[in-house]
């Protein structure tokens, strides 16, 4: 077990020295950015001036050379546009798009299983067709228009939601007042959409799978009633599975949260990432690729913690 | 070709699949002869006129027009052209890139395959669509950029199915066999591997041209996918999308429904093809 998390911490270290060197790399390639925050009519003297106090007028390696002693020290440099840490002004705006993700990972996975348990059991009735018609609809459909089609019947037409910002955010989320939570319905049903969508049609396939099994029939043989049946012997068996891919879809949907926040103006680092990379700011893509990275990193870890609860025989190496 | 009509007729006898048929030909025919479809070019700035702008659904422009006086329709049918373009394209070139890299590092081994590995695992550890925006919005808008952008992001799915199935098949004894008469290599990788490792390639490959549509059309809407002057359906869903607030909702709308129906055609295509080639395979 503690080889397996030094393991997996090397690793961990390994692939953001990685995506630092690239990232670092990409944008240095990409452009001048002190030609973007000065005045187009800015003297030399104030180029060079800029270039320095931003720490660009060195070379590639000994630039990449000073973000690594910083990193030493836990800085990951001064955002160019915000003046302020990199690293705080990502963590910063990290709340608001983590209460999206939660929010609609949790409804896709509270509404998603049962759904799709309850397509599998009634396999080639009418709730199998409306459910998987339902479910085959929702992958289809780009996230941006799902928000477009949102704002158009709740905001411009009938007027009863509002189409833009986080509302009233007590403690660090929107969740906790009736205005945030106005403002939460239409950013959250758009990211969860497709999720629960892909939460059902997976759930389904395993559970189809599992109920054809040798287990289950004897289990069937048994006597045993069928909603045990289905829940223990069933689904337990399908979660594996799914766990991965939800793990990994979480990812997906930090991702799908920079449109859901362009379109709604969401104040989190979905918006900040585009104009980051819009006005060059280095410090502050890097610091957010590799914040998301460890996110990532910590989904999957966790993941195959859960397994070796749900079923016991699984070991870690 | 007995062996193609055998497997058409069978992939067809399910309803849906053949819904999904219907549809995708009528998208691809209907984007293909475009210019014979349409009563006008929608970038010909000759043919459209400004006092047409906005102009609701009726009888001369039966889906309305946009603020340049375009008919939506005939848009529509071009914007298909781009969105068909950059999906097949960019699927045919990630298949290929990833066919090989799978190959190679399933086959081979060793270092190569440690480096294929790594360089997919950073990759995985970020979303599809954040690796292309940042490509896209540094290296600016254009439909070849775009397409070199997806392959980009799309390759490492294939290589890793394909590596997984030559790592099975590679223990199997027709290889073992294949080695022991002393053929080459590349015999041995395209003769006897590549036409095993094929179906799950191809039931992927569908399912993600349906993916490379809808990212592209994130992309535009996002503004840094294809150009103004070659629109695709994404584009044209982010041009309506500023005027849908004053309340001209044909202008995004129609586009968004031809896009819907397009990716449910082929994710209904993409299921049946999954039930005929690998009935057992999971997701």
């Amino acid at each position: 077990m503690l080889r397996f998390i030094l393991d997996r911490l090397w690793h961990t270290f390994l692939v953001l020295l990685a995506i630092s060197f690239i990232t670092f790399f990409i944008m240095y390639k990409a452009g001048d950015p002190v030609q973007l925050l000065l005045p187009p009519d800015a003297t030399q003297a104030q180029v060079i001036q800029m270039r320095h106090t931003l720490g660009l007028d060195g070379s590639f390696f000994i630039q990449y050379k000073g973000f690594l002693l910083q990193l030493s020290h836990g800085h990951l440099g001064t955002s160019f546009l915000y003046g302020e840490p990199a690293l705080t002004v990502v963590l910063e705006r990290l709340p608001a798009t983590l209460e999206l993700a939660v929010l609609a990972m949790f409804f896709a996975i509270l509404i998603g299983i049962p759904l799709g348990v309850s397509a599998a059991v009634h396999h080639g009735k009418w709730q199998e067709k409306i459910i998987m018609f339902f479910s085959l609809t929702g992958i289809s459909i780009p996230v941006f228009w799902i928000a477009m089609v949102l704002v158009l019947l709740f905001s411009v037409t009938f007027n009863i939601l509002p189409s833009s910002g986080r509302g009233t955010v007590y403690l660090f989320s929107s969740a906790f007042t009736w205005d945030g939570i106005r403002h939460l319905i239409m950013p959250v049903t758009t990211l969860t959409l497709f999720q629960l969508a892909l939460i059902i049609r997976l759930t389904q396939s395993g559970m189809r799978e599992v109920l054809s099994k040798e287990y289950i029939r004897f289990a069937r043989a048994r006597g045993l009633s069928p909603s045990r049946i289905i829940y223990t012997h069933g689904l337990r068996n399908t979660l594996i599975p799914l766990m991965t891919v939800i793990g990994l879809q979480f990812g997906q949907l930090i991702a799908f949260t920079i449109v859901t926040e362009t379109i709604f103006a969401w104040p989190g680092t979905g918006k900040l990432i585009i104009d980051a990379i819009q006005n060059l700011d280095r410090p502050v893509v890097v610091a957010y690729l590799l914040i998301i990275a460890l996110i990532f990193v910590a989904i999957n870890f966790t993941v195959d913690l859960l397994y070796t609860f749900i079923d016991p025989r699984i070991r870690l190496r | 070709m007995k062996h193609l009509y055998a497997f058409t007729s069978r992939f067809f006898k399910s309803k849906r699949a053949l819904f999904g048929g219907v549809l995708f030909l009528l998208f691809t025919v209907a984007a293909l002869f475009a210019p014979l479809l349409t009563p006008q070019n929608p970038y010909d700035l000759t043919q459209i006129y400004l006092q047409n702008s906005f102009l609701p659904p009726g009888s001369s422009f039966w889906l309305g027009t946009d603020e340049m006086g375009r008919d939506i329709y005939s848009a529509i049918l071009y914007g298909l052209r781009t969105s068909l373009y950059v999906g097949i394209a960019s699927t045919l070139f990630s298949m290929l890139i990833g066919l090989g890299m799978g190959l190679v590092s399933g086959y081979f081994g060793g270092w190569i395959d440690r480096m294929i590995i790594r360089l997919a695992d950073i990759q995985l550890s970020f979303p599809a669509i954040l690796i292309a925006l940042i490509i896209m919005a540094l290296w600016g808008q254009g439909i070849n950029k775009i397409i070199v952008a997806i392959t980009i992001v799309s390759w490492v799915y294939y290589a890793r199915t394909v590596r997984s199935v030559v790592l099975q098949e590679k223990e199997k004894e027709y290889i073992e066999a294949a080695r022991a008469l002393g053929m080459r290599h590349h015999h041995i990788l395209f003769g006897e591997l590549l036409p095993n490792v094929l179906s799950p390639v191809i039931v992927l490959a569908t399912v993600r041209i349906a993916y490379a549509i809808i990212l592209e059309a994130t992309l535009s809407f996002l503004g840094v996918g294809v150009p103004m002057t070659k629109p695709s359906l994404g584009t044209l869903i982010s041009n309506g999308y500023e005027v849908l607030f004053s309340g001209d909702w044909w202008v995004s709308i129609f586009p968004g429904i031809v896009l819907m129906l397009l990716i449910i055609a082929i994710n209904l295509l993409g299921d049946r093809l999954r039930e005929v080639l690998n009935p057992s395979g999971g997701f």
